[in-house]
């Protein structure tokens, strides 16, 4: 038994093995934890009385590694945080740095990142509600809604070249224009999701086993979800509307009509209806973002922060010199320190940049939305049954990749 | 954006209040390493921060007092972000835990605590928590090799 500083057995099975009570083991490796996570549930008969939430299996050093590696090669990393909705990350630490360095991209570049953004957002919600109504039985919703997040996959696809780690921000801009026929290929993908939310909403949102399951499990308090610094679907789920997209607009968030869906109760079936309505909302995002796109250039024309353009770098010295510099110092912000959040699929998600002056961050923190979920889940587990663990962890959507990073 | 809590701040606590500064409209006090609690409390219940986004540290070898532990507050009604840090010596890393005020510093906590050794006094439940148990050091502090290896940890079976 090892013993943590103050003492105290680090093992619940010791500390809570009385008289009737079952410590069991979930995880490491659960087929209904997506990600590698470990719950240590103490169980009085089927109702869960303490639970120990160990998370670190994916820990991949992605802060330590930042410090070593110049801005923009940051970018590819940070599509491994929430890889379900890896858009966000990139647009969020690029407007961290952009921040930090005191510069604001073109119209353009800002409406292809919304529409990304919302793309991703789309597809994080989508992949929580089917893997979630998969876990307690319904596993057709599973592939309607899969089968439309892959819609959506190869439309960003096309615009990225990567289906899930498409890397696709820089420093002051985008890698790529949108394609041509973008327009027209998003609006049957976007029809398509409509027709897959309907269809998930005729067999789910009135399904009687499905709203026992969830109406009332895993209930959290607004005050307690403030408290533990719960942001996004979840802390919206107990009628807290803090949504930064509202409260501090970023990007052009400002100039879209959408609507922050809120809870009541905070259980699971609240969450699930507040994504339902997101997808709506960030679809109609998406479709204003179209029709109001302008033209124009996706990067900033700034020497010392994007890469000139290929005839520059070929045909005059100073093209040359800036591109060489950029690809081996890298872009480099004054010395400094910014906080910057944006709203990722499971809420605020911030990044907190150091500056020194040189081209490599000294200090890069990902404020990951999912970690403090699950510093609550065990206390939304707490009194429930264990065969509620289920639904209340899939409502957290837990990603691994951003929780531990 | 100009300064708002900085000129407030400073006023209430003119002998806690070390340094500030305001960055692209990010505001930033460092505060007394002993009056954490006190300013914490203020700043939660005077002034509407109900929420502590984060709390993380940042490792300056060759300072005086090596770390700096950041924490970032956001206040819902006022809908402002305001980021308070301070200045914690190598000989005793220790900081007063936030946790009576917002349970949500648990895991931050044992975040910072993991990475850079830095301890939390009045933390209920203070072990690592990315990293194992057996792991040695602290890895996001500047001393620690960046491909350093360590042992592997034979199963406790």
């Amino acid at each position: 038994m090892k013993e943590n500083i103050f003492g105290k057995p680090q093992t619940p099975e010791i500390e809570n093995a009385e008289e009737g009570r079952l410590v069991i083991n979930l995880g490491p490796s659960h087929p209904a934890m997506h990600g590698i996570v470990r719950i240590i549930a103490t169980l009085e008969g089927e109702k869960i009385v303490d639970a120990d939430v160990e998370i670190g299996y994916l820990h991949r050093g992605f802060e330590k590694t930042c410090e070593n590696v110049t801005y923009n090669q940051v970018v590819p990393y940070t599509d491994r945080l929430n890889y379900v909705s890896p858009f966000i990350n990139n647009v969020g630490f690029a407007l961290a740095v952009e921040k930090l360095i005191g510069i604001e991209v073109s119209e353009r570049c800002k409406y292809i990142r919304v529409i990304m953004s919302e793309l991703s957002r789309i597809t994080d919600h989508l992949t929580c509600i089917a893997a979630n109504a998969m876990e307690l039985g319904a596993f057709t919703i599973y592939f309607y809604l899969i089968k439309a997040r892959e819609y959506i996959y190869q439309l960003t696809d096309d615009v990225s070249g990567g289906r899930i780690t498409p890397a696709y921000t820089r420093i002051g801009g985008v890698t790529k224009d949108i394609p041509k026929d973008f327009k027209n290929k998003a609006k049957p993908v976007l029809n398509s999701i409509r027709e897959s939310l309907a269809e998930t909403d005729r067999i789910l949102t009135r399904n009687r086993i499905f709203m026992e399951r969830m109406q009332g499990v895993g209930r959290i308090s607004k005050e307690d979800a403030m408290a533990l610094s719960f942001t996004g679907p979840v802390l919206r789920s107990t009628g807290v509307p803090y949504d930064v997209r509202k409260s501090q607009p970023y990007l052009v968030y400002d100039k879209f009509d959408f609507d922050i869906p809120v809870g009541e109760t905070g259980d699971n079936y609240d969450r699930y209806l507040v994504r339902m309505e997101e997808i709506y909302q960030s679809i109609r995002i998406v479709e204003q973002a179209l029709k109001q796109i302008p033209d124009g250039p996706i990067t900033l024309e700034a020497r010392n922060v994007s890469l000139p353009a290929k005839e520059d770098v070929y045909n005059s010295i100073e093209g040359l010199m800036a591109h060489f510099k950029l690809i081996y110092e890298g872009v480099k912000p004054p010395p400094g320190e910014v906080y910057f959040a944006v709203e990722g699929g499971n809420g605020e998600l911030g990044y907190y940049i150091v500056s020194d002056g040189t081209g490599r961050p000294y200090r890069v923190r990902i404020r990951p939305p999912c970690f403090a979920l699950m510093q609550g889940l065990a206390k939304m587990l707490k009194g429930g049954y264990i065969a509620d663990v289920v639904a209340t962890f899939g409502q957290i959507n837990m990603i691994a990749g951003e929780c531990e990073r | 954006m100009s300064e708002v809590l900085i000129p407030k701040l400073k006023e209430k606590f003119s002998n806690i209040v070390l340094d500030s500064h305001s960055f692209r409209g990010d505001e930033t006090v460092v505060i007394k390493l002993d009056a954490l609690l006190e300013v914490c409390k203020y700043l939660r219940d005077d002034m509407g921060f109900e929420f502590l986004m984060d709390v993380t540290a940042v490792d300056y070898p060759g300072r005086e007092k090596r770390f700096e532990v950041v924490y970032h507050f956001y206040s819902f009604i006022n809908n402002y972000r305001l980021r308070v840090k301070v200045r914690v010596p190598e000989s005793n890393p220790a900081v007063d835990s936030l946790m009576p005020l917002w349970s949500g510093a648990n895991w931050f906590e044992r975040e910072v605590y993991d990475m850079f050794g830095i301890r939390f006094s009045g933390h209920p439940d203070l072990r690592r928590i990315l990293m194992y148990d057996e792991f040695v050091g602290y890895p996001l502090r500047k001393d620690y090799p960046l491909r350093k290896r360590q042992p592997r940890i034979p199963h406790p079976d």
